[in-house]
């Protein structure tokens, strides 16, 4: 089984996981409660889309 | 021929992804609206808004057929008395889905497969055609902007990126009948 030769240092690991990023999720307001949420999904807040409710508001 | 699915089949294997099809459009005809991931309401869609065509047409060929699929018999009864019926009118898109947001657990993005209840309306795009009388008012104040705009395009440079043919022609134009030539321009550009 092909296994590796050398270990991996500490500087490459952090090296490599240096370029691990999080990016902020795009928001947009409902139209109903004017909350932010995510666009072409359902408000979580108040559960409407488009005006519609879609599901039981989550507490 | 119909073109195939893309990607692998849902679950353990074709066998299994007709299981579970079949049992996703039974229990969105028994219950009208379910909730499913992303990815089983995409695949369900077309199961089902062919299974309601069939039940449009509501002889006992189409009744058999449905039943391939289907296996409860009275969901199927629902589905040809209660449900063809209330898509008599509609050609087409029985049902809608609306996403959900991610599963917490696992972050599967779910959605919400529902039949559409609401009964049909003029078609909204009549909006726009049958009524011009409302249109003009606009019409006319984006016939004056237009001008506006032309007339400081001619002073600065033909930059005119966003629409180079309409402040071209009005700029081209005379005066005194650039008002009905911007709402001639202005008109199209109200149906597109």
């Amino acid at each position: 089984m092909a296994v590796p030769k050398r270990k991996m240092s500490r500087s490459n690991t952090r090296s490599r996981r240096a370029q691990w990023k999080t990016s902020a999720p795009v928001l947009v307001r409902c139209p109903q409660c004017r909350d932010p949420k995510l666009p072409h999904i359902a408000c979580p807040t108040c559960g409407t889309y488009n005006r519609r409710q879609v599901v039981e508001p989550s507490a | 021929m119909p073109k195939p699915t893309k990607g692998p089949r849902l679950g353990g294997g074709p066998a299994h992804e007709r299981h579970i099809m079949a049992n996703l459009a039974t229990a969105l005809f028994e219950h009208g609206r379910i909730t499913t991931t992303q990815a089983k309401a995409r695949r369900l869609r077309p199961l089902a808004e062919k299974l309601i065509t069939k039940a449009k047409k509501g002889d006992m060929h189409n009744r058999r057929q449905v039943l391939t699929v289907v296996r409860d018999k009275g969901v199927v009864h629902t589905l040809f008395t209660e449900i063809a019926p209330m898509f008599a009118e509609r050609p087409g898109g029985y049902t809608r889905i609306t996403k959900i947001g991610n599963r917490k657990g696992d972050n599967a993005p779910m959605a919400v497969i529902e039949l559409v209840r609401e009964p049909m309306q003029a078609k909204v795009t009549t909006g726009r055609v049958a009524t011009p009388a409302a249109a003009e008012a606009p019409a006319a104040a984006a016939a004056e902007a237009a001008n506006e705009e032309a007339k400081t395009e001619t002073v600065e440079a033909p930059e005119a990126g966003d629409q180079p043919a309409e402040g071209a022609t009005s700029a081209q134009t005379e005066e005194a009948t650039e008002v009905e030539q911007a709402e001639g321009d202005a008109k199209p550009e109200t149906k597109a």
